[in-house]
């Protein structure tokens, strides 16, 4: 047992993560040094690749509109004291449910059918999400179990979808027709030449400000609706919601439901916004990244977006890096991500401490 | 003078707080010193500090006269100092012995170890006439005796100095009786022990000398022959205490809680509370006697529409509480109000500004914010306001709620619920953990919300507490009302017969 480590609130939301991820790219240094490259030059190119660029840049944002998603999903769970990993398969029906209205509704404008296939996205998110929400609300089914168990069901359901009932007759792969021209959200660089500015094509589209919105909704959600003091609540302290008339089951089961809901902002970002068809394997594993930038965002929303700018930097940036410099491959950069998703997440509580440590005895008092 | 502890000019700040303030102290071998004062007094942290879960800023700790560095836990028994806490250490499903070889196992496989402090827990048991099974799952012993298997690890240890924090908060009389033998025996094998309390009665019964602590600083040290529990409670709260609280007789009025054959049973499917029937009308306080454990809480929480009774009914005003109703959030509507006994785990939450615990239960008023969205401010100067009334120090709204003291976190739940003009209210240990200042204080308000005409059923295991504000008073034992009395016209004696079971046709 040791003393609670008390830090003002700057340096918690801001330095201890800072120093972790410092610490993270200090010990990736090493590895990138082990395999004989200059961690140097690997940084340059990491960083150019990913923000020096108009083009680099617009890829690092269209990652980060991805991350952003997953890590609000779950960090509104999070708040309930749930751990949903199921953003995977929450993402994935997501986009069976924009693939079914855009492509059963072709018929309407893309003012109205923009809307509703983004709403069909939120709503197979949420359904998707509430089934293992029910069970552990009502059964103590835990989440953690059937959400991973959701995520395969998922992945199988959508093989056998696109193989067997989705595909166009004469299509080969395994992917749905394109959506309706009209449904197609628009890309940034065509939005700013509207308005004659000419900037490097890439996958980023408007999605961008629907998860900058997201994130702003999530933030009024749970710091200060009254749904989000309930969940809040709910996720502190169980007993306490009990005495106060919140029901924990209800609690559950609606947060997981918003949960997957924003999960399924990552296939309106994905499907709409780029692939305009719904295949397989879109979501690509950044279901569980969204673990990490939550851990990492410390469930906040403004933390989120800002981690969610970080591991877009990482992807943009370490594909990149694998490209320039092929001794190290694409998995080297997953290394690195993993480092820093184990110093900002897991290795937490060693970085408070030493900068509770470093940290002057004056500046703690005023805190 | 003989030294077992010497505290030396022990300073620590906890940010704006200043816990200890340049406080002395010197503990004399094999005596009992009880260290007392009101809750945030720095009794806590000065035995933290001297525990090595705090470090002090400044000062020096000398044990047996010599310096010593003490930084953590292990460091503290390495000299000799064990510590019994409040919330006891225990793992429940392992037994006695496995419980006292925890940490000192003595190598990798436990069979030799576990024979030595086998050997070692006779001595220890036969020198201090200790009883207890040492094969014994600890989660089956009765509180009194896990206390004993805390003891027993700080002996086992090689503890000369043994630190208790308020260890009679969870004992019956009977036990805590008990344990005072215990710490006499310890006191003539030449141990020293420390304990920290805020019940007077304990500090006179088993101290030789007694430290007064007030706002960080030792206030005095006195032989507790030379010394009485009225000055001892003007020392901590600086200035003089009524620890009787004055009540005029009052009639009460129309019947409001009507509970009839009302039967609990817990989330294990134990029968809690059996055939329970009892009115509170308004203007009076009903008392519920008990040891705790006996459906007190089980039945505050039935009536709070925590839980669902089994069977029997619930008449409030007159009407009956339909099954489906029956539920905390329409409980409050209809006016019945509920301060819970577990301030921590139920009243508030612990991680939460102090303004958002100050609304747990009532986040749908509509007048806190604007449709969905809660309005911070209405709520942070609503409670600025409501710590004013009671006093609650510091009065900062945007305080984690953690870190107020126990006194003042029931002051903020107390305020929440009385504020909201209850027709009934539901108490349950009002006083728990509460310092002596606060206690007056609550319970004037307490009286005063009877002398409103509100009906207040009063659950408390301080039988003190309930005969001197209660008119009427309920005893409960197994979950059975054993008995009824008025207030006025009965004794302790009397009522511990009823708790323990002894009902009047028995008699």
């Amino acid at each position: 047992m040791s003393a609670p480590i008390d830090l003002p609130k700057w340096a918690d939301t801001i330095l201890v993560p800072a120093v972790s991820v410092v610490a993270a790219f200090l010990v990736a240094g090493l590895v990138v040094v082990g395999i004989g490259e200059n961690p140097l030059t690997a940084t340059r190119l990491l960083l150019q690749g990913s923000l020096g660029t108009g083009e680099g840049l617009g890829f690092t944002l269209f990652y980060m509109t991805d991350f952003i998603f997953v890590g609000l999903a779950v960090a509104v769970a999070y708040h309930a004291g749930l751990f949903n990993i199921g953003g995977e398969g929450q993402a994935t029906l997501a986009g069976l449910g924009i693939a079914l209205v855009l492509n059963n509704l072709t018929f309407l404008p893309g003012i109205i059918l923009i809307p509703l296939g983004i709403l069909g996205a939120a709503a197979f998110g949420a359904a998707w999400a509430a089934i293992p929400g029910y069970l552990q609300a009502k059964r103590g089914s835990h989440i953690v179990i059937t959400t991973i168990m959701f995520n395969w069901l998922a992945s199988v359901l959508i093989v056998y979808l696109l193989v067997n009932v989705l595909r166009a007759p004469q299509n080969m792969n395994p992917e749905t027709p394109a959506f309706p021209p009209q449904s197609e959200i628009l890309f940034m660089h065509e939005v700013f030449a509207a308005f004659g500015i000419e900037i490097p094509a890439s996958q980023l589209n408007l999605t961008l400000f629907l998860a900058l919105a997201a994130a702003y909704g999530v933030w009024l959600l749970i710091y200060r609706s009254r749904l989000g003091y309930a969940i809040r609540v709910v996720g502190s302290s169980p007993t306490a919601a009990v005495y106060a008339g919140i029901s924990p089951a209800r609690i559950i089961v609606v947060a997981m439901v918003i949960s997957g809901a924003l999960a399924g902002g990552l296939a309106v970002n994905e499907l709409m916004g780029y692939q305009h068809r719904l295949l397989l394997e879109f979501t690509a594993g950044y279901g569980f990244v969204g673990i990490a930038v939550a851990l990492m965002g410390r469930a906040h929303p403004v933390g989120i977006v800002l981690a969610s700018l970080l591991f877009g930097i990482l992807y943009q940036g370490g594909a990149e890096l694998a490209f320039e410099q092929p001794a190290i491959t694409r998995d080297m950069v997953v290394v690195i991500g993993g480092i820093i998703i184990l110093f900002a997440g897991a290795l937490e509580g060693l970085f408070r401490r030493f900068v509770a440590h470093v940290m002057p005895r004056p500046a703690l008092a005023k805190a | 003078m003989n030294s077992a502890i010497q505290l030396i000019a022990i300073d620590k700040r906890f940010g704006a707080v200043h816990a200890n303030k340049d406080v002395n102290l010197d503990i004399a071998r094999g005596t009992i010193h009880g260290i007392v004062g009101e809750n945030g007094a720095g009794k806590s942290t000065l035995m933290s500090i001297l525990y090595g879960f705090y470090e002090a800023d400044s000062g020096e700790i000398r044990v047996g006269g010599r310096a010593v560095s003490i930084r953590s836990p292990a460091d503290a028994i390495h000299v000799g100092i064990g510590m019994v806490h409040q919330h006891f250490m225990l793992v429940e499903p392992l037994s006695v012995v496995e419980n006292v070889m925890l940490g000192a196992e003595g190598g990798p496989l436990l069979r030799k170890g576990e024979a030595k402090v086998k050997a070692e827990l006779a001595r220890l048991s036969r020198d201090y006439g200790l009883q207890i099974d040492v094969d014994a799952t600890v989660g089956d012993l009765s509180v009194g005796l896990q206390q004993r298997v805390e003891i027993l690890k700080a002996l086992y240890r090689g503890a000369d100095i043994l630190i208790l924090d308020e260890p009679t908060a969870v004992l019956t009389p009977a036990e805590a009786d008990a344990l005072f033998e215990l710490l006499r025996a310890l006191k003539t094998q030449g141990k020293t022990v420390i304990l920290i309390t805020h019940k007077l009665r304990e500090i006179m019964a088993v101290t030789d000398r007694v430290s007064v602590m007030r706002r960080g600083e030792m206030v005095a040290t006195l032989e507790t022959t030379n010394t009485s529990p009225p000055e001892l409670a003007e020392l901590m709260v600086g200035r003089r205490v009524l620890l009787r609280v004055e009540k005029t007789e009052r009639k009460p009025g129309a019947p409001l809680l009507e509970v009839s054959d009302l039967s609990v049973i817990d989330s294990r499917g134990v029968l809690r509370v059996a055939n329970a029937s009892f009115t509170i009308h308004a203007g009076e306080i009903v008392g519920i006697a008990g040891v705790s454990g006996n459906g007190q809480s089980e039945l505050l929480e039935a009536l709070a529409g925590m839980r669902q009774p089994v069977l029997g009914s619930i008449r409030f005003g007159g009407q009956e509480i339909a099954l489906d109703r029956h539920n905390p959030h329409h409980m409050r509507q209809l006016g019945l109000l509920h301060v819970p006994e577990d301030r921590l785990r139920m009243g508030l939450v612990s991680a939460f500004p102090a303004f958002e615990s100050a609304i747990l239960g009532f986040s749908d008023e509509p007048r806190l914010g604007h449709g969905p969205i809660l309005d911070h401010d209405r709520m942070v100067e609503d409670l600025t306001q409501k710590m004013e009334q009671y006093d609650v120090r510091p009065p900062a709204p945007r305080l984690k709620t953690s870190k107020f003291s126990g006194g003042n976190q029931q002051k903020i739940v107390l305020a929440r619920e009385i504020e909201r003009r209850p027709k009934v209210l539901l108490v349950g240990q009002p006083t728990r953990g509460v310092d002596i200042g606060a206690i007056e204080f609550i319970h004037r308000r307490l009286i005063a919300l009877r002398d409103a005409g509100v009906g207040i059923l009063l659950v408390s295991v301080e039988l003190d507490e309930i005969m001197a504000l209660s008119d009427r008073i309920l005893t409960m034992c197994g979950g059975q009302i054993t008995g009824e009395r008025k207030a006025s016209e009965t004794t302790e004696q009397d009522l511990g017969l009823l708790m323990a079971g002894v009902t009047d046709e028995a008699a």
